[in-house]
C-alpha cells in the first residue's frame, strides 16, 4: 500500500547526511589522507543509489496497481478510513523491514570493500563519486 | 514475476560493471545498485506476504510480465537521464560544437 515510504524517508535522510560528510570531507581532505578511495561519503552514495532506486522502482509498482495516483491524498488507502490502519501497519512492518534489509546488506558490502581494501597501496584521489 | 525480472536486471547489470571494472564510464554501476535495491525490497515484500498471507510466492500472469518489463524500461530511463546530465563522453559538447 506505501511500503515504500520507509526506505524514500531514510533515502531522504542519507542524501543529506551523505552531502554533509562530503562536504567535510573535502574540507579536511579526508581523501589525500584516506589509504584508498573508499570513503564515507563514497560508502554513503551506495546506499543511497539501493535506497531510491528500490524506491523509484516500487513506487511504479504502487501506481501499477492503483494505490499511488497523482492526485491528493496520493494512496488510495487514504481515501477509506477504514484502509488507512492496515496501511500503517503495513509500513510500519513491511516498510521497515525493506529499509532494514537494505540497509544490513549495504552493511555486509561495506565491510567486505573494508577489508578488500587493506593492504592496498596509498592513493592521492579525494574520489567521493558514486558505485565505481 | 517483477522480482525475477528485477533480479536478472541486477544479476546481468552487476556482471557488466564487474567486466568493466574498474572503468565505470558509463555508470553501469549505479543501474546495478538501483536494480539490486529494488529486488531486496521485492524480496521482503513477497517472503512477508508469503509468511502472513499465503498463497504462491511468485504471480505470474501477463500482468506481472508487463509490470517486469515496465520496471526494466523505468529504471534504464533514469539511468540514461543521469547519463545525459553527466555527460561522461563529453557528447553534448562534441554535438554542439558541430
Amino acid at each position: 500500500m506505501a511500503c515504500f515510504l520507509v526506505p524514500m524517508a531514510e533515502a531522504i535522510v542519507t542524501t543529506v547526511v551523505q552531502k554533509v560528510v562530503e562536504k567535510q570531507e573535502v574540507k579536511v581532505g579526508v581523501g589525500k589522507k584516506e589509504r584508498t578511495g573508499l570513503t564515507w561519503s563514497r560508502k554513503l552514495g551506495w546506499l543511497n543509489k539501493l535506497l531510491w532506486g528500490g524506491t523509484i522502482l516500487l513506487a511504479l509498482e504502487h501506481i501499477w496497481h492503483g494505490e499511488v495516483v497523482p492526485w491528493p491524498p496520493f494512496l488510495t488507502a487514504m481515501e477509506n478510513p477504514a484502509d488507512v490502519a492496515p496501511m500503517l501497519h503495513e509500513v510500519a512492518t513491511i516498510g521497515v523491514a525493506m529499509a532494514v534489509v537494505v540497509t544490513l546488506v549495504w552493511g555486509i558490502i561495506v565491510l567486505i570493500a573494508e577489508q578488500k581494501a587493506k593492504g592496498l597501496p596509498e592513493v592521492k584521489t579525494v574520489s567521493t563519486e558514486g558505485a565505481k | 514475476m517483477w522480482l525475477i525480472m528485477t533480479a536478472l536486471a541486477a544479476v546481468i547489470t552487476t556482471a557488466i560493471w564487474y567486466i568493466n571494472a574498474p572503468n565505470d564510464k558509463y555508470k553501469v554501476g549505479i543501474l546495478s545498485l538501483f536494480f539490486w535495491g529494488a529486488t531486496l525490497m521485492w524480496l521482503v515484500d513477497h517472503v512477508m506476504a508469503y509468511l502472513t498471507e499465503g498463497g504462491e510466492f511468485f504471480e505470474i500472469n501477463l500482468d506481472a510480465t508487463l509490470l517486469g518489463i515496465s520496471v526494466i524500461i523505468l529504471a534504464l530511463l533514469v539511468w540514461e537521464i543521469v547519463l545525459l546530465i553527466s555527460d561522461p563522453k563529453g557528447a553534448w559538447k562534441k554535438v554542439l560544437k558541430r
